[in-house]
């Protein structure tokens, strides 16, 4: 027995050293694990982040903002708008060609627009004013107003989902409510479909003809130059297995590493944690607004003064590091971004709460509010709200629930009792709330609405004042009334905000600052 | 002739088995409360935009006409196409069936080359420490969650002995090296529970046949201990263990489902979980029937082979 355990033990040595992991791959390819994986890769017809992240991969926009949030050209040399302000002169750049070496053409922006106008919610708004877009000639086109917006620039540089990427005509032309096929965008990577693998990986490589603008790369605009010969996304859906991977080199970057494991890759000497302000993230309370008690103004305002920001975003994110108490709409720091009428309210006034309850003539409905409880980041949201509901009077029935299954949920009309909701909490990226128009939840416009469908004329009439005001100074004063609106009627409840780091491999360097994570400018070394 | 017509019999039976739970998760999937539509038009999404895509994928039809549709389909082998990957739901299985039946493959025969000599061992030295070692480890194997013993594993060898990678499958076609490689840590996780479990049911199995007189006999004769043991004890206590064999054959199945998301094996398992949180009914629907029907064809090859073993046995 004693030479079948010497054997078993040499055998088990030998094959410890012998499988020593091979040395990471050299060259130029990133490994990145994304918050998700890539199942639909049509970024007009889906709202989801990894389809929009894939979509800066592969296409480009007219306009994009910077990292200040100006607007600047992209795939446009130059554009001008008539004194009038109804006729804008888009010239395109020259030298850009499609991944299939053909130029890209007037013709094939013009239907890239109207496509995006057919989805998004501020294409659609947009396209309510537009007369005609028409191709003057192969690298010009121009979009003629019904009359005056400042949502055509606004509209042709959002930054986040849906966003206006331009794709040939032929493509362009598919049926918004179907998915395209043709993945020939004019961006600085190529998708690799043969190598596409939903549920491993999703693999991109650099476009050799891409003619990068020669300002320095700034937030989404500037010079889009990729410096990587190949990018592969990796479907890694355990976050500590994640974390080992990076730590072990087997991969680059994690775009969205879980906070709680931020301590144990700060300590790791060879890897860098960003902070992108772009990246920030905002939680909200969302009631519906056709089930009694929120039927009821006055009940939905209790929650501003029963609710506190910092409970929320300790029990959530749980480090001072990654949050910012801020009560603003439309996030701190932004062009929209202001603290109007926020004095008093969100910091746990329980008498006032109460007083307000009392007012209101609350009968002790039990409100129902979903509860996620399989995204980490959600987690906690719902059991602080239950605690501070209670304490001012509300009585809670709290139901747990995987997300999709809120998903669904959120959908329906129906009464609690009968499979519909009072409230849930999510949590919105700042591209996505930067202004009225772009900020799904200040929609008011009944059924057409937002799950929770507020109905209210005056922050609709303000929306779209907003939409005809080309002046941003204005547009400012605008927003800041939506604000004090909202609070007035409570469409939307903001609970606080949190940075989500990035966390790359120590040789990876130039990630930039912007509301979506780009890949062109990044280098490894 | 009786072995075929046996044989015949109980491929029939796979007919209503199979029909059964092609009605159990057709079921289950629309009486649960979730929409793929919703999931598939994203957080920003109308209630339009919504019922438009949920028309577009059939799902406002009635459930007896969704079902219908479905089984004729499935009848003449098409099993539809996946609600979000744009692939037909038989070109995602083709895509993952490798890793799965390389961790499956590569997890019995660990389970099997160590259960088997530990559960001989136990029983031939049955009450020494090596007896209480390995019926130790057995209750061990048992206890703590493949997860658990996935995260210790990684740690030790991945991470601390950096000797295997942390996570990650390579197919056979790019070298059989990196292969093996990336599938040590998953199979060795989910082995576990499969040695104790075939470590016990050998023990008690030849324990039972240790006792017999022929033993007894074999040993009078002068035949040397191993030879006993192997050839004479283990062969006559090999029905059970078999058993436990195929059971845990078809058991990995369940297995593979954690192991595969740990180690980011893009097998049958993880396509299972993608598609059960995206509620990708067509995907889910023929994962659990190529489950199910994998699960018979085990059990009807576990009872052809008592045959072999055992010539007393008959059908």
């Amino acid at each position: 027995m004693g030479g079948i355990r010497r054997a078993v033990f040499a055998a088990l040595c030998a094959a410890g050293l012998s499988f020593a992991t091979a040395p990471a791959m050299a060259g130029t390819t990133l490994k990145a694990v994304m918050h998700s994986d890539v199942k639909i890769l049509d970024p007009i017809w889906t709202t989801a982040y990894i389809v929009r992240n894939f979509g800066y991969m592969i296409y480009d926009t007219l306009l994009a903002q910077d990292e200040k949030g100006d607007i600047k050209p992209q795939m446009v040399d130059k554009y001008e708008v008539s004194a009038d302000g109804k006729t804008y002169t888009f010239t395109l750049r020259e030298g850009l060609v499609w991944h299939d070496g053909n130029p890209v053409t007037s013709e094939d922006c013009a239907a890239s627009i109207k496509r995006w106008g057919a989805r998004d919610a501020m294409g659609q708004k947009m396209m309510s004013f537009v007369e005609a877009i028409t191709p003057v000639d192969a690298k010009t086109f121009t979009i003629k107003l019904k009359e005056p917006t400042g949502l055509v620039l606004l509209g042709l540089s959002k930054p986040s989902s849906n966003v206006p990427f331009m794709m040939p005509k032929r493509v362009a032309e598919t049926d918004p409510y179907k998915q395209i096929e043709d993945l020939t965008g004019s961006g600085p990577f190529v998708f690799v479909k043969d190598e596409w693998k939903p549920g491993d990986k999703t693999v991109f490589v650099k476009f050799d003809k891409y003619k990068p603008r020669s300002e320095p790369a700034s937030g989404l605009a500037g010079g889009k130059v990729a410096h990587l010969d190949r990018v592969e996304w990796l479907a890694i859906s355990d976050q500590q297995q994640a974390v080992n991977a990076l730590q072990k080199g087997e991969i680059d970057m994690i775009e969205q590493p879980s906070h709680d494991l931020l301590d144990v890759l700060k300590k790791d000497p060879d890897i860098t944690i960003l902070n992108i302000p772009q990246l920030k993230a905002q939680y909200v309370f969302r009631p519906n607004w056709l089930q009694k008690p929120f039927d009821n103004p006055k009940i939905r305002q209790a929650l501003w003064y029963a609710f506190n920001q910092e409970d929320f975003l300790m029990a959530t994110i749980g480090s001072e590091d990654y949050i910012k108490e801020c009560k603003a709409l439309f996030i701190c720091d932004t062009p929209f971004g202001s603290l109007a009428g926020t004095d008093g309210i969100l910091t746990s006034n329980v008498k006032k709460a109460q007083e307000l309850l009392k007012e209101a003539g609350y009968d002790g409905t039990p409100v129902v509010l979903m509860h996620s409880t399989d995204l980490k980041a959600l987690t906690n949201l719902a059991p602080v709200a239950k605690s501070l509901m209670e304490k001012a009077g509300f009585k809670v029935d709290m139901q747990s629930m995987d997300w999709q299954t809120l998903v669904a949920r959120r959908a329906k009309k129906d009464p609690p009792n009968a499979g519909g909701w009072h409230a849930f909490m999510t949590s919105w990226v700042t591209a996505d709330v930067m202004n009225p128009v772009s900020a799904a939840y200040v929609n008011s416009s009944c059924d057409k609405a937002s799950f929770g469908w507020p109905c209210d004329e005056k922050m609709e009439k303000l929306r779209d004042e907003f939409a005809r005001e080309p002046d941003p100074a204005k547009q400012k004063a605008i927003a800041e009334a939506v604000q004090l609106r909202n609070i007035e009627m409570t469409q939307l409840i903001p609970l606080g905000e949190y940075l989500q780091p990035v966390a790359l491999r120590k040789n990876v360097t130039g990630f930039l600052a912007a509301p979506a994570p780009v890949f062109w400018n990044l280098e490894k070394k | 002739m009786n072995m075929l017509a046996y044989i015949f019999r109980r491929l029939l039976q796979t007919i209503p088995v199979m029909l059964v739970v092609a009605v159990f998760i057709f079921l289950m999937l629309r009486l649960t409360p979730s929409d793929p539509a919703a999931i598939i038009a994203g957080d920003n999404a109308t209630a339009e935009q919504v019922a438009q895509i949920r028309s577009q994928l059939g799902l406002d039809q009635p459930m007896l006409q969704q079902f219908v549709i479905w089984i004729g389909k499935v009848l003449h082998g098409d099993f539809g196409e996946s609600f979000f990957f744009k692939k037909t739901v038989a070109e995602l299985i083709g895509e993952r069936i490798e890793p799965t039946l390389s961790l499956a493959f590569f997890t019995i025969v660990i389970a099997v080359l160590v259960a088997v000599p530990l559960g001989v061992l136990a029983a031939h030295r049955q009450g020494s420490w090596v007896d209480r070692l390995v019926m130790g480890f057995s209750v061990l194997g048992f206890s703590v969650p493949t997860f658990v013993v996935g995260y210790l594993l990684i740690y030790v060898f991945a991470v601390w002995l950096n000797w295997l990678p942390v996570q990650g499958y390579q197919h056979i076609s790019d070298g059989i090296w990196g292969w093996a490689q990336r599938l040590i840590l998953p199979a060795l996780t989910l082995s576990v529970i499969y040695i104790a479990l075939i470590a016990r049911m050998t023990r008690a199995s030849v324990l039972e046949v240790l006792s017999e007189d022929y033993i007894r006999t074999a040993r009078a004769k002068g035949q040397i201990e191993r030879r006993v043991l192997f050839r004479h004890a283990l062969r006559n206590a090999a029905v059970p263990i078999v058993t436990v064999i195929g059971l845990g054959i078809a058991l990995l199945i369940g297995g593979v489902v954690v192991t595969e998301s740990l180690y980011t094996i893009p097998g049958l398992g993880r396509l299972t979980v993608d598609a059960v949180l995206a509620r990708d009914y067509p995907t889910i629907q023929a994962v659990i029937l190529l489950f199910s029907f994998t699960y018979v064809m085990i059990n009807l090859a576990v009872d052809l082979t008592y045959t072999l073993l055992d010539p007393r046995i008959r059908y």
